[in-house]
């Protein structure tokens, strides 16, 4: 199982997807930054989740909140767990020295992690948590080794006994050619609250939230590159036609 | 001069030469009728090193030059200052731009002959920039302080490690610290915002004065002073303004139409303009797993990593430049565009385009064999193009050039 | 080359529509340059509204808060205080005694004693003239610099005077009263830069 998982790998990857960090097959999502009930519910699983251990500081909440259509009343009272200000960066109270000596590495600020890794290596990321009793906290990764961090969605996934491997990987019976799965987990160690259908849902919105955060200007930025398309638009045709005003004098 | 000129115009003229200036760089300077768009570049890359100053100047209004400040103070820029965003893609998305522009101008110059005499010093002014513009783009890079900024720095600033006796020495003195450091970064800042950016000007300033006294050439390569009319106005030339001015504006806007398309719907260009590792703020404990530089210096950089000696590389590529510089001298032929010059010119400079862009683009790629062989085998045209030529241009047959530029 | 048979009207045309063409994209240009002066919303963030504790403010002190890095002054002002501030002889030495320059205050404070309860007076400690933090002088006896004094600010700058109200009086540098920031009282709680809660 694991010899078919790594024949599967990768050897070479463009350099677009290099800095995902390897060869392992990434199961791909589309994210759609005008889904606002979807960031809004990733904001809060990664407010629930995430935030203890990895900060957004350099994103503030009264940008998120209002990029997202939630009220501050709402966002203060259920999604902001310290004692700031509304219009504070999204820092949290655990120290670099703390996370050191507690996950091996500090975990690190995650405000721009979608633009590093991109939204497919997380989704894969989040998915690809496994048992594996020989690792500190328990557990490994699919797409990052050894990776220090424990699977904090245990209780919403479950553990997974063995390596899940990609939705994409369509594995095929060889006697009968049907196939056999549609990918990810097959035996779980422990059940968790979400069915697998539910926990990727759930996992598309987070990386979802994550890809906004790397760039909240994003919609923004179409937004007005649109509207300087229609004006270069039409500055070619007035453009285009004083040029060929000018240059009858020539021809 | 007519006299019917306003009054404020003729008491300024007497004592600055504004219409002089005028007349003589845009009215009155006589350009081919035959220039084709390959000759918008020059013009783009002035309006893009336009784009570099002032988005540049905005954004050192919100940068901090400090180790522990500057990869904070780039993404405060873009979140947290109003259209800071902009103003920053603007200056990313215009440094990749500056060097398309100037590239495809440097090919436009080798194709049609426009190093040759009368025109090889504005072939080497247009160098000095091109290595300017080099430093400039180097040590913006390093400004952002992620983990490619920092690590480019560190494998660029080793190169200098490779000269002897000198070398350990001279990357100290070069860092300013033991390692790439907030004081390596604070000299960067000011070379970048202010040194470079004062000689590029006055280069710019240079490569059109020495532009404006011999003329430009043309696709064709005809020299239009030969003839001329009655006022001294060559037949086959026409005034920059308002033909090449006005005129260029579709193309222009042409140029604006990518430049925007890149700046708002691709900003990071495809993990080649803005590097996905660089959005991670420098750690010099941890190498990113694939460190290369960005893509304009590709070239050069395959042709370093090609060469499996560190001095020797080092060598190869500071040649991979220098070369460039004494073109003018190179070129034997009695003719000045490849469209009169015989196939083997036309071939050589083809196939120097091809391993260009083949360097340059694994330049960005992990070593493998492969890419190793393609690089040499890159490489050897690269210089083979400019060592044989003395000896290509001379012997090949060319057409003739006729006396005035063809309908 | 001529220009025989040029169409100079369509000439003409397309020079200016492709001026007002470039004009209009200078300016599109230009946004983005001009916004980004405008404050920050790190700027925005630390110029926050702020919360002051007044549960302990005494009557007749003056305590000093900050917002948006000015000093605010918050004073608790007493019966004879407020009286003083009715009274003819002062008034009458008064620029605006009516706080009719509107932009000097808020609505809810455009009234004799510039404030939304009688006692509570807030203010930014800055003197309308250049800008200097003026002296909190409330005793009612003769200054070297008033021999009438009634209790109010005094600017050490200029020696421009203010009751304790704010108001300015007539014949000094500053033109107009101090300037009432707005704020809202909620129980023992002053929120100094929100009209309300």
């Amino acid at each position: 199982m694991k010899k078919l998982f790594l024949s599967l790998v990768l050897s070479v990857a463009p350099l677009a997807a290099f800095s995902a960090g390897g060869a392992v097959q990434l199961d791909h999502i589309s994210t759609d930054l005008s889904d606002k009930a979807s960031l809004q519910r990733g904001a809060q699983l990664y407010m629930n989740y995430c935030m203890g251990c990895h900060s957004l500081e350099y994103a503030r909440y009264n940008r998120v909140a209002r990029d997202l259509d939630i009220p501050e009343e709402i966002m203060m009272e259920n999604l902001v767990f310290n004692d700031v200000n509304f219009g504070s960066l999204m820092e949290n109270a655990m120290s670099e020295e703390d996370g050191k000596e507690w996950f091996g590495a500090a975990p690190p600020d995650l405000t721009l992690v979608a633009r590093v890794r991109g939204p497919d290596w997380l989704y894969t990321y989040l998915r690809g948590f496994y048992k594996d009793e020989n690792r500190p906290m328990g557990v490994n990764n699919v797409v990052f080794p050894n990776v220090g961090m424990p699977h904090v969605l245990a209780d919403l996934q479950g553990l997974c006994a063995e390596q899940p491997h990609p939705v994409t990987d369509k594995r095929f019976d060889p006697l009968t050619g049907r196939t056999i799965t549609e990918g990810g987990c097959e035996a779980y160690e422990t059940e968790g609250m979400l069915t697998p259908t539910e926990y990727d849902n759930a996992m598309y919105d987070l990386v979802n939230f994550l890809e906004y955060m790397g760039e909240p200007f994003a919609e923004d930025r179409e937004r007005i590159g649109w509207m300087v398309f229609a004006f270069l638009a039409v500055f070619l045709v007035i453009g285009q036609l004083l040029y060929r005003e000018l240059w009858k004098d020539i021809h | 001069m007519s006299t019917n000129k306003p009054a404020f115009m003729q008491w300024l003229d007497q004592r600055l030469p504004v219409t002089n200036a005028y007349e003589k760089h845009m009215s009155k300077y006589y350009a081919p009728k035959n220039l084709n768009w390959w000759y918008v570049f020059g013009l783009l890359a002035t309006l893009v090193f336009v784009n570099q100053i002032l988005s540049g100047i905005w954004l050192t209004m919100s940068y901090v030059p400090s180790a522990d400040e500057a990869f904070h103070s780039v993404e405060y820029i873009m979140r947290d200052v109003d259209s800071g965003w902009i103003i920053r893609y603007m200056h990313s998305t215009g440094a990749s731009f500056f060097f398309i522009v100037v590239y495809l101008h440097m090919f436009r110059g080798i194709m049609y002959g426009s190093y040759q005499k009368p025109r090889e010093l504005i072939w080497v002014f247009g160098m000095f920039i091109y290595l300017a513009l080099m430093a400039e783009g180097f040590m913006g890079y390093v400004l952002p302080w992620g983990q490619m900024s920092y690590w480019g720095a560190q494998v660029i600033i080793s190169l200098f490690g490779a000269i002897p006796v000198i070398g350990d020495g001279l990357t100290e003195w070069i860092r300013g610290d033991f390692l790439i450091s907030g004081i390596t970064l604070n000299r960067f800042f000011a070379l970048h915002v202010i040194a470079i950016p004062l000689v590029l000007a006055l280069l710019v300033v240079l490569h059109i004065l020495a532009l404006h006294e011999v003329g430009s050439n043309n696709p064709d390569g005809v020299d239009i002073k030969k003839h001329k009319d009655d006022k001294g106005a060559p037949l086959d030339g026409i005034p920059f303004h308002p033909y090449y001015t006005v005129g260029k504006l579709p193309m222009i806007i042409l140029f604006l139409f990518v430049f925007c398309g890149v700046l708002f719907f691709f900003p990071e260009g495809g993990g080649y303009f803005l590097e996905h590792a660089n959005f991670e703020p420098a750690n010099p404990l941890k190498t990113p797993e694939h460190i290369a530089p960005t893509w304009y210096y590709g070239a050069f950089y395959s042709i370093l990593r090609a060469v499996p000696d560190k001095l020797m590389g080092v060598i190869a590529m500071a040649a991979a430049i220098a070369i460039l510089f004494v073109l003018p001298w190179l070129d034997r032929s009695p003719v000045r565009s490849w469209r009169y010059k015989g196939w083997m010119s036309k071939t050589a400079i083809i196939l120097f385009a091809i391993a260009f862009i083949v360097l340059s683009y694994l330049g960005g790629q992990p070593v493998t064999d492969l890419n190793t062989w393609l690089a040499r085998i890159c490489s050897v045209i690269y210089f083979g193009f400019f060592i044989l030529m003395p000896w290509y241009t001379r012997i090949e047959k060319t057409k003739p050039v006729p006396e005035r530029v063809p309908e | 080359m001529t220009q025989d048979g040029v169409n100079k009207g369509r000439r003409r045309f397309l020079y200016i529509a492709a001026g007002a063409m470039g004009a209009a994209g200078a300016v599109g240009v230009a946004t983005p340059f001009v916004r980004s002066w405008y404050p920050s919303e790190k700027a925005k963030a630390v110029g926050a509204p702020v919360d002051v504790d007044i549960s302990t403010l005494e009557s007749g002190e003056m305590r000093i808060a900050e917002w948006r890095g000015k000093p605010i002054f918050i004073v608790r002002r007493t019966e004879t205080m407020i009286e003083n501030l009715r009274k003819d002889e002062l008034t009458s030495r008064l620029a605006d005694p009516e706080s009719e320059v509107a932009s000097q205050q808020p609505e809810y404070a455009q009234n004799t004693l510039r404030s939304r309860a009688e006692d509570l007076l807030v203010l930014e400690g800055v003197c309308t003239h250049l800008g200097c933090s003026p002296q909190f002088r409330p005793e009612v006896e003769p200054q070297p610099f008033d021999a009438n004094w009634m209790g109010g600010f005094f600017c050490p700058c200029h020696g421009s005077r203010f009751d304790l109200a704010g108001r300015v009086y007539k014949g000094v540098p500053a033109p107009t009263n101090l300037v009432v920031p707005p704020h809202v009282v909620q129980g023992s709680v002053l929120t100094v830069g929100e009209e309300s809660a």
